[in-house]
């Protein structure tokens, strides 16, 4: 079956240069960003996705482009098997997919009322005819959310950072969308509302089969949602697993390293180990594998080469000691 | 002595529709090198207690009643100049929004240079190095070629680690976090609260620290406040609240944190929704989701009361109680 999305290959780099005067008195050249540099993965219809990697990876980059709010530098897009921009271009294509973006405050209309927000994709695509109609389905929704349909003639100002939230999930879901790109979809809600939300959107893929790419930082809420998971590293996957086999054997250095960070719930004592080493500048990514001079298996072949992505059991991995079997599992 | 007193705190929002009590009798204390965390339900008041102590609340909400103390003097009653001053000196703020705090026109170094140039004796030379290394601090690459980005050019994460560096950076007594490091991933989350556990116990910063994140918490709190619709459900030492939670309400959001070392069908969550504040109900306001509740919650209002190792605002823990 046609996958929901699939990337080939895909990149994004922006021109992040100082202006021309800056650049002729320090003598230096263009300097350009690698935000997403050749990513390729395939959604297929009905399962979920996960994003995980350091701040600064690429993340919400990849999730722009899949929606189509960045044209790739490099690479494809397909959604349902048709190039994304002439989805994008076709209405009733373009309403089978929404995004929930990471920073709520900035995704939601002030000076329009909550109701409004909600009901706007509706109306946009024609998806419900006439206003009682409409009002009625935007109260639903709200109730969905942990929220009262009397919300609804509130300004955004006038909820917390969580309710907001929630109200830019009931906008997603308002156009009863196949695909949904959710970015750090629950990090403002307590765990109790954050449970509502993942138990709604876990239904809502059992009921009418959504295809969702989830990014999240909390590792916990990855494991429940999630069919596989790709693990990014300065603009590229290096692995890319069913969501188990991610937990259980993680193979590359940089994934068990994550796995390492993970705040300890139990108050063991067990000391937290963040990632050693510094984070690499995007702007000048270290050469071979950009993961080298943190790793701890990294040798002459790591400084020079970069790996390609493998297939390692159920996973793929883009790493030498795999590839090698230096690394033990 | 206290770094930080609220005592009987109130906030109200008069609107066509009435008065909504957002903040209903809110007391808490924290020590000098002293975090508190505080937790709860979204809406409850976490964000807007906060708002009151650095004297930002956000018009026509406005303090009804009790006070706020900073080292025994009112800062409840402070004229905005003097406020203004207070805030950022002495109260450093980290907001839930990364967006407000951060001036899109100017880049991240200027707004640095600008904040520890106000409040620090120091000329800009020295400010724009001390930028550097508090950029540094909070786990920016190349701090010293990022340093004339724009907020823009940086990811979500970046941008909340440079409103901590705005709020570190003038040295403050007192930090009010919301949310610090929820766009963060668990690596630079680490290294974010080594460092604000290291200024509160090398400079003796005392902190409020909001967060959902339960691992945070258990990591960098001392004490620990539940909230729940605009009221204090249950306060404690960390310890206790997160392993031995007294109020039901802050037992079924312990239940409902989601595991790691497995996946589950379906999360456990709280039933119902938390009540809007036009319709708080009667006696105690978790009634209609506690699967505890008797007579007495359904008229009277439980205050904090001891109860085990916390103390906890639930009539279940009165003395003499019906159960
Ligand atoms: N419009 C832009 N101009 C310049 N650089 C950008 C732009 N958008 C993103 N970047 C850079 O691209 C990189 C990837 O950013 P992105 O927002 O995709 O990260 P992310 O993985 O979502 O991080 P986070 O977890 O912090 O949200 C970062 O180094 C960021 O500074
Ligand atoms: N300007 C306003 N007018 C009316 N009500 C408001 C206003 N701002 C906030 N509220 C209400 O006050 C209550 C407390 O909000 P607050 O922002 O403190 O919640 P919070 O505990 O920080 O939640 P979250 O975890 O979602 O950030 C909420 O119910 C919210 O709807
Ligand atoms: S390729 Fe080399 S440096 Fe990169 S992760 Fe593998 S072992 Fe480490
Ligand atoms: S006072 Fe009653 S309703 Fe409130 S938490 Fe305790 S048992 Fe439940
Ligand atoms: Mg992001
Ligand atoms: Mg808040």
């Amino acid at each position: 079956m046609t996958p929901m999305l699939e990337t080939q290959d895909v990149a994004r780099h922006f021109d992040v240069s100082r202006p021309l005067i800056q650049r002729l008195l320090a003598r230096e050249g263009r300097r350009t960003l690698r935000a997403v540099d050749g990513v390729s993965f395939a959604i297929p219809k009905g399962s979920t996705l996960s994003l995980v990697g350091e701040s600064g990876c690429g993340k919400s980059t990849v999730a722009r482009l899949v929606v189509g709010l960045y044209p790739p530098t490099r690479g494809r897009v397909l959604f349902d098997g048709q190039d994304l921009a002439a989805a994008r271009a076709d209405r009733r294509q373009r309403s089978r997919m929404q995004m929930i973006f990471q920073d709520p405050y900035a995704s939601l209309n002030p000076r329009w009322r909550v109701a409004d927000i909600i009901a706007e994709p509706i109306r946009a695509f024609g998806l419900i005819e006439g206003r009682a109609a409409q009002m009625e389905r935007v109260g639903e929704l709200l109730t969905q959310v942990g929220l009262s349909p009397l919300d609804g003639q509130k300004y955004p100002h006038e909820f917390s950072g969580g309710q907001r939230q929630r109200i830019s999930i009931a906008r997603a879901l308002s156009s009863n969308p196949e695909f949904l790109v959710c970015d750090e979809p629950t990090s403002a809600l307590d765990v109790s509302v954050q449970a509502q939300i993942l138990n709604l959107m876990k239904e809502l893929q059992a009921r009418l089969g959504l295809t969702y790419l989830f990014i999240s930082h909390n590792l916990a809420v990855v494991r429940q949602v999630s069919d596989r998971i790709g693990v990014m590293y300065l603009g590229r996957l290096v692995e890319l697993a069913p969501a188990e086999t991610l937990f259980t054997t993680p193979r590359h250095p940089y994934t068990r390293a994550l796995m390492e960070a993970i705040p300890d719930l139990e108050m063991t004592g067990r000391a937290r180990t963040p990632v050693g080493g510094e984070v690499p500048s995007p702007i000048s990514p270290p050469s071979g594998c950009a993961f080298h001079p943190r790793c701890p298996l990294a040798n002459a072949r790591c400084k020079a080469e970069a790996p390609r992505m493998l297939p390692a059991g159920e996973a793929q991995v883009a790493c030498h000691a795999v590839e090698e079997g230096r690394a033990a599992a | 002595m206290s770094l930080l007193e609220v005592k009987n705190l109130r906030v109200e929002f008069p609107t066509r529709r009435g008065t909504l009590v957002a903040l209903d009798d809110v007391s808490f204390a924290i020590a000098p090198g002293e975090v508190l965390g505080v937790v709860g339900e979204s809406g409850a008041g976490k964000s807007m207690t906060g708002a009151a102590i650095i004297g930002l609340l956000e018009p026509p909400g406005r303090i009804a009643g009790g006070q706020i103390l900073l080292e025994g003097r009112r800062i409840d009653n402070l004229p905005y100049e003097q406020m203004r001053r207070i805030r950022g000196r002495e109260i450093g703020a980290i907001f839930q929004d990364p967006l407000t705090t951060l001036n899109p026109l100017y880049t991240v170094g200027r707004q640095l240079v600008e904040t520890m140039t106000t409040h620090l004796p120091i000329g800009p030379g020295e400010a724009r190095e001390r930028a550097i290394g508090w950029l540094e601090q909070v786990g920016i690459p190349a701090a010293r070629e990022r340093i004339d980005s724009y907020p823009h050019e940086f990811s979500g994460g970046m941008r909340q680690r440079v409103v901590i560096a705005l709020a570190l950076c003038a040295e403050p007594k007192l930090i009010v976090a919301d949310e610090p490091t929820t766009a963060l991933d668990v690596s630079i989350q680490a290294q974010v609260i080594a460092l604000l556990k290291r200024l509160a116990r090398e400079k003796g910063t005392a902190m409020m620290l909001v967060t959902h994140d339960m691992g945070v918490i258990a990591e960098t709190a001392d004490r620990v406040a539940v909230m729940y619709a605009g009221r204090i459900a249950e306060i404690g030492p960390v310890r206790e609240v997160v392993k031995h939670a007294n109020h039901p309400y802050s037992q079924g959001l312990m239940a409902s944190i989601p595991p790691l070392d497995r996946r589950v069908e379906r999360l456990q969550q709280i039933e119902g929704a938390m009540p809007r504040l036009s319709a708080i109900p009667k006696g105690c306001a978790y009634n209609p989701r506690c699967p505890h509740a008797f007579d007495r919650c359904q008229t009277e209002r439980p205050d904090l009361m001891p109860a085990g190792r916390t103390e906890a605002a639930c009539w279940l823990h009165a003395e003499g109680s019906a159960r």
